[in-house]
């Protein structure tokens, strides 16, 4: 069973909470996808006047944990004051960390998040920070105090599914313990089924979802998706090879000389 | 009979409207102190777009939004019927392919097309899906020509005048927005930021959306060389701060559609919460023998005239009208 901070999950499928139609529709691929864990970034303008507690209220009815988040925080002090009032509305010491540093990409700002993420433990907060698959970063964050990663797949919102495979791979074979969640840059289920194939505990998902046609449906998809590559991960898959190997004998087949 | 409707937003004054041509006795009541930003109608764009809306919305808004043209150039002064425009910067092309994909009755255009359209804006794009059908408002004049109009039917609008101060002599319509909240416990309010600009170095005739990310942008000609920028979609019930993101925001995308904007005179900065449901679907409810009719969301002008209907039917002869009415209605 997956363990994030003593929480137990059997859920692999992380929900963003944004750009869906409407919150039924939200509440709705929650549900059908068996989701256990939304994300919800907080402006700090609605958190100063607790103007946004409506949909906040929304989300804690769902009844899955929630992880908020620090989107959209490029500096160290935004993240914290962020991170402060998530803590007050949402009642969890979770926090998803972002500290972004450029906004074509949405690339994390690694040394700010670094930086943040220290100040945020020491302030018993448990911090699931969103990185790259650098491996020294990663590193720095996990003696930060952090217990869980969140390497990205591509930037946000691009839905290019998993652009460095070989980092990803990587990283999962140097922090074999850690639990290792991608974040953005899905697209499609096969992507987060990919990411389960390269042994990735879980994956969040918000635009490919949010943005879909039908958004039900593909929450629904990419919670058998993942569960798929668990399945396959589990079950040892073959090698690939060069060159063509028949799956029936060839030998003693009829021959017409 | 006399019905009372409170609220003298687009909602109640659609609503006094078809009552009033039905012949049916009503008053209008409101407690602001006159017409004016007190209603979120004031800061509406007044695009009648409802095959645009099929990106982001359900299905009844798309269908129902289809009588919005008519019933609008049938009661007040001016409907500019020149359809929408859609564009996206081109990093953001994919996302006017995934619109065209999801949303009807329009055509892809091409550079040429367009300058034959709005020739300011074909120097900077090259691609851009036409939907002739659609049209828009100005919110404000159709406000006052509705109310102009319910005067010549002898009906006066009473502002200044809460609910609770009001003896009712019969069945109430309640159609005042996020007011309403404190009876309906499932509405919620989403914020909205919407700019005034002014400038003439351009000419735009007709609404234009752009892709944008995180919310539909669009500019909506006011005449006289004043543009309405809007409008950003935010979960929060705080109705009177615009904060500089949006506004960062919102002149990006004018600036993004044509760099005269850059220049304009920023002539007024609006910001209110939209009424909605969870499923940001209008809704018509019976309360006793108060008939909420609510939730418009960012649909006010667009559905304003369906939900009138719907309201003046039901009123008047009771009946489930399943798109906009729980199962559990009286």
């Amino acid at each position: 069973m997956l363990d994030f901070y003593g929480k137990k999950l059997t859920s692999r499928l992380f929900l963003g909470t944004a750009q869906y139609p409407s919150p039924t529709i939200l509440e709705d691929a929650v549900k059908t996808s068996g989701a256990q864990v939304v994300t919800v970034s907080l402006r700090r303008e609605s958190g100063e006047a607790k103007s946004g507690q409506t949909f906040w209220n929304m989300i804690s009815d769902l009844g899955v944990h929630v992880l908020p988040n620090t989107a959209g925080c490029h500096t160290v002090k935004e993240a914290v004051t962020t991170a402060h009032m998530a803590r007050e509305v949402f009642g969890t010491k979770w926090l998803k960390l972002e500290v972004i540093s450029d906004n074509d990409t949405l690339c994390p700002d690694v040394l700010s998040l670094v930086e943040a993420a220290r100040i945020l433990v020491e302030d018993d907060f448990e911090v699931f920070p969103y990185t790259t698959e650098d491996l020294s970063i990663a590193g720095r964050l996990l003696d930060a105090g952090c217990k869980v990663l969140m390497p990205w797949g591509a930037p946000i919102g691009t839905g290019l599914g998993l652009n460095n495979i070989y980092g990803l791979k990587t990283m999962r074979a140097h922090f074999a313990d850690v639990p290792l969640i991608i974040d953005a840059g899905l697209g499609l289920p096969s992507h987060a089924a990919h990411a389960a194939e390269l042994g990735f505990d879980s994956v969040l998902v918000n635009t490919a979802i949010a943005k879909a046609g039908n958004p039900v449906a593909m929450a629904k998809a990419f919670s058998i998706a993942i569960e798929a590559g668990v399945m396959a991960r589990t079950a040892d898959p073959m090698e690939p090879r060069d060159m063509a190997n028949p799956s029936t004998p060839v030998l003693g087949m009829a021959s017409f000389t | 009979m006399i019905i009372t409707i409170v609220g003298a937003g687009v909602m109640g004054l659609a609503i006094a409207t078809e009552l009033a041509e039905r012949g049916v006795g009503i008053e209008v009541i409101d407690q602001a102190p006159g017409l004016g930003a007190h209603a979120c109608s004031w800061y509406a764009g007044g695009m009648l777009s409802p095959w645009c809306e099929a990106d982001m919305s359900e299905p009844p808004i798309v269908k129902f939004g289809q009588e919005a043209v008519s019933w609008w150039r049938k009661h007040i002064s001016k409907v500019t019927e020149r359809g929408s425009i859609v564009l996206a910067p081109s990093r953001d092309s994919a996302e006017l392919n995934r619109f065209a994909r999801r949303t009807q009755n329009h055509k892809s255009i091409d550079g040429n097309a367009l300058a034959e359209l709005e020739p300011d804006l074909a120097e900077s794009f090259s691609k851009a899906l036409y939907f002739a059908d659609e049209a828009h408002i100005n919110p404000r004049q159709a406000l006052r020509d509705l109310s102009e109009k319910l005067l010549n039917h002898g009906i006066k609008i009473h502002y200044d005048t809460p609910l609770k101060d009001y003896v009712s002599k019969g069945k109430i319509i309640n159609a005042t927005g996020f007011n309403a909240r404190i009876k309906l416990q499932d509405l919620r309010g989403v914020k909205g930021e919407a700019l005034l600009l002014k400038t003439h170095e351009i000419n735009i005739t007709r609404p234009i959306r752009l892709m944008h990310p995180r919310f539909p942008v669009y500019i909506v000609p006011r005449g006289s060389g004043t543009y309405m920028i809007g409008a950003t979609q935010i979960e929060s019930e705080e109705r009177s701060k615009i904060t500089a993101r949006s506004m960062v925001d919102l002149l990006n995308a004018a600036y993004t559609i044509h760099p005269a904007f850059g220049e304009a005179e920023v002539l007024e900065i609006g910001c209110d919460v939209r009424p909605a449901f969870p499923d940001n679907i209008p809704k018509l409810c019976w309360q006793g023998d108060t008939l909420h009719v609510n939730g418009l969301f960012r649909h006010g002008f667009l559905l304003a005239p369906a939900c009138a209907r719907m309201a003046a039917d039901t009123i008047l002869n009771p009946k489930h009208i399943p798109e906009f009415m729980d199962e559990n209605y009286r």
